[in-house]
């Protein structure tokens, strides 16, 4: 699993591309906003902890099809499902590495444009903690719809519409968290629930993915 | 003689074809009874006046909606257990009616919200959580629409309903805790004394049951379309190969 875990890693390093691409794409979104609603600082330090939890969800979503897409296209996923490694710790590697090159960067890079927002100074904190905790289950839930939509050609717009109602309930707490912790509020209750859906959809996704994946390769 | 005979699609046809008619005229009645009673023979509200009979097709078409559901999810367990490609064809013909369902049930409650609450829409946690479950019906639509081979179709829809579930009932209580409700509380319920005043109920009950039957008719014939659907195109096969 360790070696699979490094060739993925290795591979999206050398190539290039799909990890700098969501990245530059976060930074989009961050900057279009202000041109959609208005320079104003106050409106948008208000909506800014959203707004990067926005961004970051649509970054992730954006890389999501890479994960299964290449090594599907070049048969070595059919060598992987071959060789003694269950499906489960397939999926489970790949989402690692998902989460690796894009939720990582994403959490870094996060507080970077809260700066452009005009996050308040105690935001910081916060949407890392929140990202950090909550992309985690955005790349889990994604690998869990890369492996629906593995076989479908130009199956991208469909895998958007299939991720973006699971997508519901982390964005919710997340973004939740961030916005109270920003406000100096209770944050317990969002930071419990966040931190539970990571830890149960990391727990049992990965079986309803390696189930897909199955059905994809028969 | 066990439900599971109907697995077949021969003896599912057969007895499905008898039954459909019957259902329709039943359905239909119920329906047009219902409204009717519902919209000009009872009293309007003393609060909402005559936008209350809305309730004739908003609540039925939600029950509907959310109870497609979980048929489907139904359906789609004894697919994945006992492969009957009856149940998987079921699944999908109800998801058809269901977001259609869905669809009534946002559109009629928005002209509700218009008046009542002053807008067409609220980001409130009954309106929210329906919003994604139409979502969740559209994803399980297209990823049918998108595979061609019918046996991988329906396996990877059940398998999107079973994980869907989790998540629309997650999304449920998280939009709860996100926002706080202008949507009233439920209007049925089985375990409450009395639910609204009898003038009201008779007529709601009736509709109800309509649009349970009108629902059970149309997945029906959607199953039985989709069996000759595929009847149709095995014989294509069969000649062309």
């Amino acid at each position: 699993m360790i070696a699979l875990l490094l060739r993925d890693l290795r591979l999206a390093f050398r190539a290039g591309g799909g990890f700098g691409l969501s990245l530059a794409f976060f930074l989009i979104v961050v900057v279009l906003v202000p041109f959609g609603v208005g320079p104003e600082m106050a409106l948008l330090s208000r909506i800014a902890p959203g707004i990067l939890w926005v961004g970051a969800l649509l970054a992730c979503l954006l890389s999501l099809d890479r994960i299964f897409a290449l090594d599907f296209e070049d048969g070595s996923l059919d060598l992987l499902a071959t060789s003694p490694l269950p499906t489960e710790g397939i999926v489970t590697v790949k989402a690692i590495a998902h989460w690796i090159t894009t939720g990582l960067p994403l959490v870094m890079i996060a507080p970077v444009l809260g700066v452009l927002l005009g996050l308040p100074q105690q935001g910081y904190y916060w949407i890392i903690l929140s990202l950090a905790l909550g992309t985690p289950a955005l790349s889990v839930i994604g690998t869990f719809g890369a492996a629906l939509t593995v076989g479908i050609k130009r199956g991208g717009l469909l895998l958007s519409l299939l991720v973006l109602p699971l997508y519901v309930p982390t964005l919710i707490y997340g973004a939740e968290l961030a916005r109270r912790g920003t406000l100096g509020m209770d944050t317990i209750t969002p930071m419990l629930m966040l931190a539970g859906i990571t830890c149960a959809v990391t727990a049992l996704l990965p079986f309803a993915s390696a189930a897909v994946l199955r059905i994809n390769l028969r | 003689m066990s439900v599971w005979q109907y697995a077949n699609p021969v003896k599912f046809l057969h007895l499905s074809g008898k039954i459909v008619p019957t259902l329709a005229v039943i359905s239909t009645v119920c329906l047009v009874a219902g409204l009717f009673w519902g919209f000009f023979l009872t009293p309007d509200d003393y609060k909402q006046g005559s936008t209350v009979k809305i309730i004739y097709i908003h609540v039925p078409s939600a029950l509907v909606a959310i109870n497609a559901w979980f048929m489907m999810l139904v359906a789609s367990l004894i697919w994945l257990i006992r492969r009957h490609h009856v149940s998987a064809l079921a699944s999908k013909a109800a998801a058809h009616v269901g977001v259609v369902m869905t669809m009534i049930a946002l559109v009629t409650g928005a002209f509700w919200g218009q008046p009542m609450w002053g807008t067409w829409w609220a980001w409130d946690p009954r309106l929210t959580s329906f919003l994604i479950l139409f979502l969740f019906y559209l994803g399980y639509i297209a990823l049918w629409a998108a595979l061609d081979n019918p046996d991988t179709a329906a396996d990877l829809t059940s398998v999107l309903c079973i994980v869907g579930t989790v998540f629309a009932v997650l999304s449920r209580y998280a939009v709860n805790f996100w926002n706080q409700g202008l949507h009233q509380g439920a209007t049925l319920s089985l375990d409450k004394e009395e639910n609204i005043s009898d003038v009201f109920y008779f007529p709601l009950l009736l509709a109800i049951a309509g649009f349970v039957l009108l629902f059970i008719v149309l997945t029906l014939v959607g199953t039985r379309a989709e069996i000759r659907q595929r009847r149709a195109a095995a014989l294509l096969a069969r000649t062309k190969g």
